[in-house]
């Protein structure tokens, strides 16, 4: 028996927080598929750890949405009761783990993004967000560190993991523009000093990216094609297939309490 | 490396136990003393703790598969969260326990090789599948609550190394199985599909968890030695006994039966319980249990995949070295 996927209603604060929301337990449940298979036992420690960071996070930013909305949705229903259309992450974290240079080139990728964006959005006008913010970054800042060391040491590394390095970056090169996009919705937040506009932080994050990329001995793609659709639920494929699992308990055993 | 700065096996193995010595530490042990990594040992005390901390080692990484599996089907975000948690913290266990076998001179990539190889164990338990939600609270009550037991007694230990490791991880462990109970709690107070699936999840367990704390006294290889350099504290026997008598009122409370009809409480309010299938016990750890080929698999396919990260880093660390070196040369 399956359960029908709850509406919301989504007014621009609302769907931002979404937004935010989904990116982190995305990403977070991509990391923690990793538990007990990563490359060495200190990767299996570090990588739950980022995970657990972030699903920490979506969990404060559902916990808000619900709030904000007010229509009697709580973090676990908007986690487990809405569809692929109605998620709203990056493409960029859904896609699958891949190689291990995949998972940290998706993190490296994000994290050099989610540090600067945490980091201004600690001045938002929400006091909610802007506390989110400001406890993301502290952790985003550890999982920039992480994941640069980790493109040095496989970029810098052997001709194979060289090879793998470059071949995530080229993969999810396309993927870093959606970043940096906001809809209407979003900018009437920004000037309500509420967000803060991405586009203005994405001449710093792409100084980082060069810098870390340069030092691993790397190339990134000189400009290209990006892929847009996330932010509006249009995603690509892999994501139903990651939602089905994540929310199987709640849609075979419909509102038991775990 | 830090093991080598320490007297390894080999150079042990050159005076060979003199009666002196032998006498001199078995002193130390009787006086409660801890045994430390630059102290003189018999070299089948080193080796007998090699084994023993290396199979617990390989038991915490490979306990991390079996409730790894319900890492992303957790059914909400709280669950989910304390899952990754606990799961994160077995790896931390396999860790240090690691580190403490290194204290005796074997290296981590050594035994973890003789783990891939099939050539040393782990827990039997964890080539039991997890079926169920309700599997990951038995998981916690009763898989975790059997280590306890075996556990605590270890905090004790003569080798300093160990007892410090098993002071932290028991620690972790009761929290582990609180944490369990209370999924048990929530099942047993839930709707009749989540009561079904807690007694079946029991009625799954049960005898495996009664099996972890290994062979009869009578049949036990490797005992008296390991009561005699207190590294041992209780029999198997006795361990298993106290852990049922903790465990029955807590299945009581919980409203679920445990799947032994014989079992009883004597009128010294121990609770008797039925004769174990040990055929199983010495199938599952044969190599036959229902996941053995599945969980030595999946710790290959990880650290054959793992291998060009491992050597990338390996690379990376010797290049680094060589410019700094080459830069200091300037």
């Amino acid at each position: 028996m399956a359960v029908a996927s709850i509406s919301v209603s989504e007014t621009p604060l609302v769907l931002y927080t979404l937004r935010l929301a989904d990116d982190a337990l995305i990403l977070g449940h991509r990391l923690s598929e990793w538990c007990g298979h990563a490359p060495i036992l200190e990767e299996d420690m570090a990588l739950a750890n980022m995970g657990l960071d972030l699903l920490g996070q979506a969990r404060e930013l559902y916990s808000y949405a619900a709030k904000v909305e007010a229509k009697g949705n709580d973090e676990d229903k908007l986690a487990y009761l809405r569809d692929v259309r109605q998620y709203r992450n990056l493409l960029l974290l859904e896609q699958p783990n891949g190689d291990f240079a995949q998972t940290m080139a998706r993190q490296f990728f994000y994290s050099a993004f989610a540090d600067l964006y945490w980091r201004a959005m600690m001045k938002s006008g929400d006091a909610t967000l802007a506390a989110v913010a400001a406890k993301s970054e502290k952790e985003s800042a550890y999982h920039l560190r992480h994941s640069s060391e980790w493109m040095v040491r496989l970029g810098d590394g052997t001709a194979e993991s060289h090879a793998r390095a470059q071949a995530a970056i080229d993969h999810l090169w396309a993927f870093t523009g959606e970043m940096f996009c906001t809809d209407a919705g979003e900018r009437g937040l920004v000037d309500a000093g509420i967000s803060v506009d991405p586009a203005s932080l994405r001449s710093q994050w792409l100084r980082t990216v060069a810098d870390v990329v340069g030092e691993a001995t790397l190339d990134l793609p000189s400009s290209g094609w990006m892929q847009q659709g996330g932010r509006d639920g249009r995603h690509s494929e892999h994501l139903g297939h990651l939602l089905s699992e994540l929310q199987s308990m709640q849609r075979t055993f419909p509102g038991a309490v775990w | 490396m830090y093991t080598q700065a320490l007297n390894t096996s080999d150079a042990d193995d050159r005076h060979i136990e003199d009666a002196g010595r032998a006498a001199a530490f078995q002193a130390r042990i009787d006086a409660e003393e801890r045994i430390e990594p630059n102290d003189w040992m018999p070299a089948a005390y080193r080796k007998t703790l090699t084994r023993q901390i290396s199979q617990h080692a390989h038991s915490e990484i490979v306990g991390m598969l079996p409730e790894g599996n319900w890492i992303t089907r957790a059914p909400s975000l709280r669950r989910k969260a304390a899952l990754l948690a606990k799961v994160q913290d077995e790896c931390g266990h396999g860790l240090y326990l690691y580190a403490a076998a290194e204290t005796l001179g074997a290296s981590r990539e050594e035994l973890v090789d003789l783990m891939l190889a099939g050539k040393a164990k782990y827990s039997s338990i964890f080539n039991y599948p997890t079926l169920t939600w309700a599997d990951i609270g038995v998981i916690g009550w009763l898989v975790d609550g059997a280590a306890i037991m075996n556990q605590i007694p270890l905090c004790r230990c003569s080798y300093g190394p160990y007892a410090r490791a098993m002071i932290r991880v028991c620690k972790e462990e009761s929290f582990h199985q609180r944490q369990g109970y209370e999924i048990m709690l929530t099942l047993a107070r839930g709707s009749e599909e989540q009561k079904a699936m807690a007694q079946d999840a029991l009625d799954r367990w049960w005898w495996p968890v009664l099996m972890m704390f290994g062979p009869p006294d009578q049949a036990s290889q490797h005992s008296d030695t390991s009561t005699m350099w207190k590294i041992k504290r209780f029999s198997n026997d006795e361990l298993r006994q106290k852990f049922v008598d903790a465990t029955v009122p807590q299945a009581q409370y919980l409203g679920l039966t445990i799947p032994d009809p014989g079992m009883k409480q004597n009128a010294d309010g121990h609770w008797e319980y039925s004769a174990i299938d040990w055929d199983e016990f010495k199938q599952v750890l044969a190599g036959n249990g229902p996941c053995n080929r599945d969980r030595l698999a999946a710790r290959r396919k990880a650290h054959d995949d793992g291998a060009w990260v491992r050597e990338a880093a390996q690379a990376y660390a010797e290049k680094r070295k060589h410019r700094q070196v080459a830069q200091a040369a300037e």
